[in-house]
């Protein structure tokens, strides 16, 4: 079994609740941050811990922290990503729902190593049950002096705030949060600014993940040093990775970083095996957004080296071979799966969400999609082959924010793995058609 | 006017949006509008027409544009019409892979519309949408507040049974049903 830090207690009936919750131990991240340590003894521990963004980016914390503006008289803000909205990713509401007062005693620690006198977490519209759950948990910590004036009888005070989103998973990028949480389109900002500069209001903010803050809680608890012994190298600490299609077990699984890819996907303890024992094509390691792997270069790297879940590992090989750790949405396919429509459904996905505010992105998301759909319809020619990776070339870097990339990205890795698949398309349209490109579900088993 | 009625929060609703405005700085008020459009879409039948969003800016003292900028932005809040029970089914990969499009179709058969239309007993509109971060338990659906996960055709059956015996409207901002954790 491997150490458990965010999901240690989940399973405690009744851990939704604020006495249970307090019984196991929780808020001590309060009070010992509040009453032995300054705000930047906290940032220091988090530094140490070399805990890196769970939202996708894996961005140190504690040097976005230490990034933050802190002009005299100005309000500083920290505000939560959870807009859980990429593809494969559901960590977020597992953690929210199930103990909803470990993410407000991160926030409550996290603000005051900030200095923040007013909080807010931003959570996706969808989620609206879930930000019921949070604001229970928000009243209770209220009601019981976590929040509030003079917290614990300190000098440190804070309100913390949630806010529903609407259905754009474009307000996941910080910027278009923030835009959002001021009423507006989600419409990503150029930067910079940086948010650390220039964020919500104007005012210097630090936006992070749900699993980011929740973390900042053992590692305040049990010190940063403690933490960084935990994982491998530069990937220190826990993560919580979305495990989801073609496994007998899928769910939320906290790992070590560190674990080797097989073992995650074929022990008992995480995903179980793929379902009815088929073999394993492919896997989305890190969310839609990340290379798709074929399962050769998933379960070991170009250079025959076991792949580890941990930011580097995952990472070997460049964009060539090797893939990226994300959100930690998992996403396994089995031999009987279509990469080519797989691939369409998240062109289709892409070119959805695009704010429309540049050409390459608002245009080439819709024209790869087209053209996806033309090979799947038996239309498809070579040329178009080639033709979808110039697409999404010319996206790959050249918008104002990431969603561009992380369009392109799924494109350019489906055609370099699996290019013969999208020739087959092309040159046998009439055979491919009779294949069964999904589980039907009256055949699955649940 | 929405059906005859007046466009005007009830009681609750208007403290509520009070309350809200207050959690941001002065000035700031315009930060509330998505949670205050949510709670117009659930009272004024499920849609934001011209007069709600009107309504809506006078309420938070913003221009009628910047409310319809905001609200034509987000794929929850409906611009047009919908039926008292908007079924949205995922539609993304991971519940693709086990059945997405069984289920979409199962659902068009069963009501006889095609996704993005309304049965003429104004019950049902279906819609597909992009991954509601349930990818755990796919094939799954929302409707509402509530979440329906590892569904079967037989669940969805009882389900859209069960829909139409109660015949309520749903929105986003009902009190879920409680959920087995
Ligand atoms: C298109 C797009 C969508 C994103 N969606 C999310 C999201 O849903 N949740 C999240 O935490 N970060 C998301 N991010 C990353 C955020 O921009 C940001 O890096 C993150 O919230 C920072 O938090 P962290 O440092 O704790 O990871 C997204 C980025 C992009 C470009
Ligand atoms: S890359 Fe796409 S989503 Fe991002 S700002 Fe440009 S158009 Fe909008
Ligand atoms: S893909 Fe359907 S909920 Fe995520």
């Amino acid at each position: 079994m491997g150490k458990k830090l965010l999901l240690k207690n989940d399973h405690i009936s009744g851990i939704q609740s604020y006495e249970v919750y307090r019984q196991n131990g929780g808020y001590a991240s309060v009070e010992k941050a509040l009453k032995t340590m300054t705000p930047e003894a906290v940032v220091e521990e988090v530094k140490k811990s070399g805990l890196r963004g769970r939202g996708g980016a894996g961005f140190p914390c504690g040097m976005k922290w230490s990034f933050l503006a802190k002009p005299e008289g100005v309000a500083r803000y920290l505000v939560c990503n959870a807009d859980e909205s990429e593809p494969g990713t559901f960590k977020d509401r597992y953690l929210m729902e199930r103990i909803p007062h470990l993410l407000i005693e991160g926030m409550i620690t996290a603000s005051y190593a900030l200095g923040c006198s007013n909080s807010y977490i931003y959570i996706r519209g969808e989620y609206f049950y879930v930000s019921r759950i949070l604001e229970n948990a928000i009243a209770e910590a209220y009601a019981n002096g976590w929040l509030g004036k003079n917290i614990q009888g300190t000098n440190y005070s804070l309100d913390l705030h949630v806010q529903v989103g609407a259905g754009a998973y474009i307000c996941g990028e910080e910027t278009a949060l923030l835009e959002s949480l001021e009423g507006k389109r989600g419409n990503p900002r150029i930067k910079p600014p940086f948010p650390a500069i220039a964020g919500l209001y104007g005012c210097p903010t630090v936006v992070n993940n749900v699993e980011t803050i929740a973390a900042v809680v053992p590692i305040v608890n049990e010190g940063g040093d403690e933490y960084a012994k935990i994982g491998i190298g530069k990937s220190t600490g826990t993560k919580l990775i979305s495990a989801s299609g073609h496994i007998n077990k899928p769910g939320v699984y906290e790992i070590e970083m560190g674990l080797p890819v097989e073992e995650f996907i074929y022990s008992e303890e995480y995903c179980g095996g793929i379902k009815g024992g088929r073999k394993l094509k492919a896997v989305v390691a890190g969310g839609s957004s990340v290379p798709i792997l074929p399962a050769n270069l998933i379960l070991k790297t170009a250079a025959g080296e076991p792949r580890l879940m941990s930011y580097e590992s995952l990472a070997d090989g460049g964009f060539a071979t090797g893939t990226m750790l994300g959100s930690g949405g998992f996403i396994v396919m089995d031999e009987s799966t279509s990469i080519v429509k797989n691939l369409w459904n998240f062109s289709r996905f892409y070119h959805h969400e695009s704010c429309g505010q540049c050409s390459p992105c608002r245009e080439g998301t819709g024209w790869m999609e087209k053209v996806l759909h033309k090979i799947l319809d038996g239309h498809g020619t070579i040329e178009d082959i080639d033709l979808l990776w110039d697409i999404q070339s010319k996206i790959e870097g050249k918008t104002i924010c990431p969603l561009g990339d992380a369009a392109a990205w799924p494109v350019a890795s489906a055609i370099r793995h699996f290019r013969s698949e999208f020739e087959e398309y092309v040159k046998q349209p009439k055979s491919i058609q009779d294949v069964k490109h999904y589980y039907r579900l009256q055949e699955a088993k649940f | 006017m929405t059906n005859g009625k007046e466009i005007k929060f009830s009681d609750d609703s208007l403290a509520l949006v009070q309350r809200m405005m207050k959690r941001y700085p002065e000035g700031k008020q315009k930060s509330a509008l998505i949670p205050v459009l949510h709670i117009a879409q659930a009272e004024f039948d499920g849609w934001l027409s011209g007069p709600v969003m009107e309504y809506v800016a006078s309420v938070l003292n913003i221009l009628p544009v910047e409310v319809f900028e905001t609200a034509s932005f987000y794929s929850m809040f409906n611009l047009k019409p919908v039926g008292k029970c908007v079924i949205e089914v995922c539609r993304t990969s991971s519940c693709w892979l086990v059945g997405a499009e069984d289920v979409i179709s199962h659902l068009e058969k069963k009501l006889n519309i095609k996704v993005g239309q309304t049965t003429s007993d104004g019950m049902f509109t279906l819609k597909s949408v992009e991954c509601l971060g349930s990818c755990g338990t796919a094939p799954m659906m929302q409707v509402g507040a509530d979440y329906y996960e590892n569904l079967t055709l037989d669940k969805v059956d009882t389900l859209v049974e069960k829909f139409r015996s109660e015949g309520k409207r749903k929105s986003y901002t009902d009190k879920a049903e409680p959920r087995k954790l």
